[in-house]
């Protein structure tokens, strides 16, 4: 079994056997997709909500959640998975300091990055079955395509698996 | 503070390279930055000389353009725990502020200042994470106090925030405005010994500098040194 490791705003598929991590997700959130019958897993690292807040048209599309979110069902598909089977988890979107300030800012990214995952798989149709969201602390994911079960690793804590 | 790379092989997207911008900037505004950061970490050395009443050197600045990914292998790697104080700065200039410590040097720290051993595993007692989040305090208002000076702005900095959690996760947060701009940060590193060998861990603290990408030219012009740096 391999471990494909995908970084910040970056994304990543793989098929069984392998499996498809991201290290320290904190304000960031990993939304990970999964055909069960075709044991097809994939992952996206997004750092932030929308591409409305990008500055320049030339940007990254792994890192904003409504760009990220419909680009890697674009590479699920390409790697064989089925739309009509997929469904997604989710990890991340900490609050990693205590700020204080007003909700709109990025200060309270994580909470936001959250909601825009889940508003752009409501827009692909595309069911959560799982997540482990919120919270103040840092966490380390791994999608296993073998089984489809997402593996969440964080300091002081025991090994979830959801 | 090195780690080992992250391996390759990802079939995925990759971010793309360095943003333009930053890109074009020259060897010697790079330089100017980095007496920015010895001027600030400086401060903060002497600050924290006087709290610990022992030496503290300012060790090196280091001033790198770095994409995402490679910020989180120069502090340790994703997964490194680090304890980190937060201050977003707004004013003459924007951008956030995080002091760093490895775990093992911020035991000997709040060993020093309290005399009291940190025993447990993974966390702090509330007393150390206390002296630990003051300390941060000071050496980041000691540094923006500095930078103010220097440049001639007003800064406010917002109330610090205390984490301990892995590089990644709080890194990552630092980097959020950033992010809306790019893939790649200007990296403004103060090192500071603090207290030679006796030290265990990598014996530094490190504040970083992470200026909202509008603000460069702000400290350059501010600086006299607004052009294209080919002096």
């Amino acid at each position: 079994m391999a471990t494909i490791r995908v970084g910040i705003a970056e994304s990543g598929v793989v098929l069984n056997p392998n499996s498809v991590s991201t290290l320290g997700l904190g304000s960031c959130v990993g939304v990970t997709l999964y055909d069960e019958r075709r044991k097809i897993g994939g992952m996206v690292h997004v750092m932030l909500p929308s591409t409305e807040l990008a500055k320049g048209a030339d940007f990254n599309r792994s890192k904003f959640a409504d760009s990220a979110v419909p680009d890697l069902l674009q590479q699920m598909i390409r790697s064989g998975a089925d739309q009509r089977r997929l469904v997604a988890k989710l990890a991340g979107g900490a609050q990693m300091f205590n700020l204080g300030g007003d909700t709109d800012s990025l200060l309270k990214i994580g909470a936001r990055n959250v909601e825009a995952c889940k508003k752009a798989l409501s827009l692909l149709r595309i069911p959560i079955v799982a997540e482990d969201t919120g919270g103040s602390w840092g966490r380390t994911v791994e999608l296993f395509s073998e089984s489809g079960v997402l593996e969440i690793r964080a300091i002081g804590k025991a090994k979830t698996h959801i | 503070m090195t780690g080992e790379r992250r391996e390759s092989g990802n079939e995925g997207f990759r971010a793309p390279g360095a943003e333009d911008a930053l890109e074009r900037m020259s060897d010697f505004h790079l330089d100017v930055l980095k007496e920015v950061s010895n001027i600030g970490a400086g401060n903060a050395a002497t600050s924290l000389s006087t709290l610990l009443g022992k030496a503290v050197d300012m060790r090196v600045s280091r001033v790198v353009p770095m994409p995402f990914n490679e910020i989180m292998e120069y502090v340790g790697g994703a997964e490194r725990m680090i304890l980190s104080v937060f201050v977003r700065i707004e004013g003459g200039i924007s951008g956030n502020m995080l002091f760093v410590m490895g775990r093992e040097d911020a035991q000997s720290l709040v060993r020093h200042m309290t005399g009291r051993t940190e025993t447990r595993e993974q966390g702090f007692s509330e007393m150390g994470l206390s002296v630990l989040h003051e300390v941060g305090n000071i050496m980041i208002g000691s540094y923006i106090t500095a930078l103010s000076d220097f440049l001639g702005f007003e800064l406010h900095p917002s109330v610090p925030s205390l984490a301990m959690d892995m590089a990644g996760a709080i890194l990552a947060f630092s980097l959020s405005e950033i992010g809306r701009s790019g893939d790649t940060a200007i990296v403004i590193d103060g090192a500071l010994s603090l207290d030679g060998g006796a030290l265990s861990g990598d014996g530094a603290g490190h504040i970083f500098l992470l200026p909202d990408p509008e603000s460069f030219g702000k400290i350059f012009q501010a600086l006299g040194v607004a052009g294209n740096g080919d002096h």
